[in-house]
């Protein structure tokens, strides 16, 4: 116990780290996303191809090699970032992003016909049959699997301990060398922080679920 | 008639006498033999090298990823260096061949656990002897003297002369490392990067992601070699770091008969030709230093 | 038809000339940028051919490793799968259970893994099981992590798929006498299995990409291998080195993922299957990461 009560500090800052680069990557994420989806379904087929080729690639791509490239690469074609925080929020963006774009394109989908049809009856243009119509619907069926995304995010961010992200996980990497006694309390004490994250999330998800079918 | 020593007790007597003779003859033709593999080694029953020598291999850890001390060569699948070939002569010390030794791979938060644990019967790992792991395991040797030192981009553009002027810049190491351990204590104004390895320290320094790396001079030597356009030494070793090799704690029949291989290397010559073949193509060869046995 | 198709009309001529052209603008766009971030590769030399040689030249022994390190991966990925399936099924019938004394646990244990990362469970085991008295090598430390972590989420595709199972066959095996576990090993698992086939092979996939946590325990796996040649060769084939083992990642995942594709359009002929697919698309238990 001493290993995480001698190091609450540690661990406070390492929570908030993981608090906060999987809050800048699921925004990436999201936004990211929500562009894919747009490109994907746009008559422009450079735009869309490029949309497909994007998402093939980075799904079937390991996030440490996807981190990896976003750390490393990026400075080889002249684009690097000076901050490794930011880069592994660029890399758990631009890794999550596909899934994102998927989920809004099932959401649009999974939206009956008929709404969409009622709406161009009514003379609505593209944007706004999305925007009025369309998107709100959505957004019901989109909230649990995005939610789960973003959870999935959160535990992807321990990746970042390897790629000089002072996170959970670095700080309990750190604690265990220091401490080889008490690994597993340590580990009880990293299981706890990110179980903070998850379940709350969870909670949370189902939270919101519940409300939107009651505006139904 | 009583005699005073009775039949059964001489003929005892001389069994003993026997027996003593025989270990003394066979320990010391143990002794003359050099630093190739002793064909069969005589130890006293019970120690740590008479179960090794008996079961006819040994587990060794070692680093897998420290160029001239403890290299994978990821064809051979076999690790190369001066640590491998200190880790093969105490082996031809105990009558192993180097195709019986098993090497594991060690990583600095490893190399307790793992001895602990008899994961391994020795670690040879770049093993910086210090008070703090004398408290769990025991060291033999030490077989080298390195240094932490610095090492910057070719040129040194920020004018690094040492760890002082590592103040508010961003240097690099390897997270849970004792030379990172040694910034966050003593040089607290120095930004800290950690990776889990040294090789994405020196990609980082590299792409001008960080300012400078720190570990043993040894290891960031290693670096350099492999790229000597990008990097170089500040040359300005700030801590001692002996390595030694780890064993069991208490073990100290095992702990003396490395530290006479050991000492036995420095004298035939074996320890500078290790040296020679491995390291010594970018560092010249040293004097050995001296054993501790504490 | 789908929504998305509904919702903007057919283009007429006009429209269909400025598609053409933005087609062919955005194009050369995308050419320009590709061309840019060669130049860039080029000029740090990266473009070297002797830099790209030691991937396709055997002597250095780059593929046949890489290759090597793929099997090794497939070796784990597969038996991780295997052992995840077992235990998820019964974690899956124990959630599903009358008695709260196997109900609440099994749902304590889905919970917990499913709730932390899968790197911090990886590096654990290897850390805490010596501890703990069990010895493993790192083939089955990787094992044990990664198994722990899939069995919980293949569990719940497990319990989703037989919760998804007509009724009636449940009520008709029981009308015939069958005992719960009975109902459970001969009607509802063989039904479920099936129907969750292409989320299964999903998380196989997902499994795969998981494999390449294996680095930080040191097991030679393909990320692995590939960081070896990096620090044998030197960094200089950093990004060469690691473009290659994207590209196994990739081509892998790709086969397994068409696999996946193909099962999935065989079931969507099967309608009970495509609500069971679709409840698990909106509980997102098709793996997403």
């Amino acid at each position: 116990m001493n290993a995480i009560v001698e190091n609450l500090d540690l661990f406070r800052s390492g929570f908030l780290t993981t608090l906060g680069i999987s809050l800048l990557g699921g925004l990436l994420a999201f936004v990211l996303g929500g562009i894919l989806a747009t490109f994907r379904v746009s008559p422009f087929r450079p735009l869309s191809g490029l949309s497909v080729l994007y998402v093939e690639t980075v799904r079937n791509t390991p996030l440490t090699v996807v981190w990896f490239f976003m750390v490393f690469g990026l400075p080889l074609v002249g684009l690097g970032i000076g901050s490794f925080f930011i880069a592994g929020a660029l890399a758990l963006g631009v890794y999550t992003a596909p899934f994102v774009a998927e989920v809004i394109r099932s959401g649009i989908n999974s939206v009956s016909l008929g709404q969409a049809e009622a709406a161009r009856s009514i003379g609505l243009t593209f944007s706004q049959s999305l925007r009025l119509v369309v998107l709100p619907q959505a957004l019901r069926t989109v909230v649990p699997p995005l939610g789960n995304l973003w959870i999935a995010l959160v535990k992807n961010s321990s990746i970042g301990a390897a790629f000089a992200v002072t996170e959970i996980t670095a700080v309990a990497t750190r604690l265990s060398n220091g401490f080889p006694g008490a690994v597993i309390q340590i580990f009880v004490g990293a299981a706890v922080a990110y179980l903070l994250i998850t379940l709350t999330s969870s909670a949370g998800i189902a939270y919101l679920e519940k409300k939107a079918v009651i505006l139904r | 008639m009583k005699h005073i020593f009775g039949k059964r007790t001489i003929l005892a007597g001389a069994a003993v006498a026997l027996a003593f003779s025989l270990a003394a003859c066979s320990s010391d033709g143990a002794s003359e033999s050099d630093a190739a593999s002793v064909a069969s080694p005589e130890f006293a029953d019970g120690t740590t090298m008479a179960d090794i020598a008996s079961a006819g291999s040994i587990t060794i850890g070692t680093k897998f990823d420290q160029p001239g001390f403890g290299l994978l060569n990821p064809s051979s699948n076999e690790p190369e260096g001066f640590d491998v070939e200190i880790g093969k002569m105490i082996a031809g010390q105990l009558g192993i061949a180097p195709e019986n030794i098993t090497w594991v791979e060690s990583v600095s938060a490893n190399r307790e656990p793992f001895i602990q644990e008899g994961k391994v019967d020795l670690v040879v790992a770049t093993y910086t002897i210090n008070d703090d792991r004398k408290k769990v395991i025991s060291f033999a040797g030490p077989y080298y003297q390195a240094g932490q030192d610095i090492m910057v981009a070719k040129g040194n553009p920020l004018g690094i002369t040492g760890p002082d002027d590592l103040a508010g810049k961003n240097v690099c190491s390897v997270e849970g490392s004792t030379p990172a351990e040694n910034i966050r204590t003593n040089y607290p104004e120095a930004q800290l990067t950690l990776f889990d390895v040294y090789s994405k320290c020196a990609e980082a320094l590299k792409n001008g992601q960080v300012d400078a790396v720190t570990t043993d001079n040894v290891i960031l030597l290693g670096i350099i070699f492999q790229d000597p356009e990008s990097f170089e030494m500040v040359n300005n070793p700030f801590t001692e770091e002996p390595y030694g090799i780890g064993v069991q704690l208490e073990d100290t029949d095992f702990r003396s008969f490395i530290n006479d291989s050991l000492e036995q290397s420095f004298a035939d010559g074996s320890w500078a030709s290790a040296w020679d073949s491995t390291a010594g193509a970018f560092v010249a060869t040293p004097q050995p230093p001296a054993v501790n046995r504490y | 038809m789908s929504t998305q198709t509904v919702l903007f009309d057919e283009l007429g001529p006009r429209g269909k000339k400025l598609v053409r052209i933005g087609t062919y603008i955005g194009a050369l766009l995308v050419a320009i940028l590709i061309a840019l971030a060669g130049l860039q590769l080029y000029n740090e030399g990266q473009l070297e051919p002797e830099r790209w040689e030691i991937l396709i030249n055997p002597d250095s022994g780059v593929p046949q490793g890489l290759t090597r390190a793929l099997f090794a991966t497939l070796r784990v990925a597969l038996i991780a799968m295997v052992i995840s399936m077992i235990l998820g099924t019964l974690l899956s019938a124990g959630r599903l259970s009358e008695h709260r004394w196997v109900r609440i646990p099994t749902t304590f244990i889905v919970q917990f893994f499913r709730g932390i990362p899968l790197l911090l469970l990886i590096f654990f085991s290897y850390l805490a099981l010596p501890r703990l008295g069990i010895s493993l090598d790192l083939f089955w430390t990787l094992i044990v992590g990664l198994t722990a972590y899939n069995m919980a989420v293949l569990g719940e595709i497990f319990r989703a798929g037989i919760l998804s199972i007509d009724k009636g066959q449940s009520e008709a095996a029981y009308a015939i006498g069958m005992r719960k576990s009975q109902v459970m090993v001969f009607v509802l698992v063989p039904q479920a299995v099936r129907r969750m086939l292409p989320a299964i092979v999903s998380q196989l996939v997902t499994l795969l990409k998981d494999t390449s946590l294996g680095f930080v325990i040191g097991y030679f796996e393909l990320l692995r291998q590939g960081r070896a040649y990096v620090d044998y060769f030197g960094a200089k084939f950093g990004l060469q080195i690691y473009v290659a083992v994207a590209l196994f990642y990739i081509l892998t995942n790709l086969a397994l993922s068409s696999f996946a594709r193909w099962l999935e359009k065989r079931s969507r002929s099967n309608p009970k299957a495509t609500k069971a697919l679709g409840q698990l698309v909106e509980d997102d238990l098709v793996p997403i990461d």
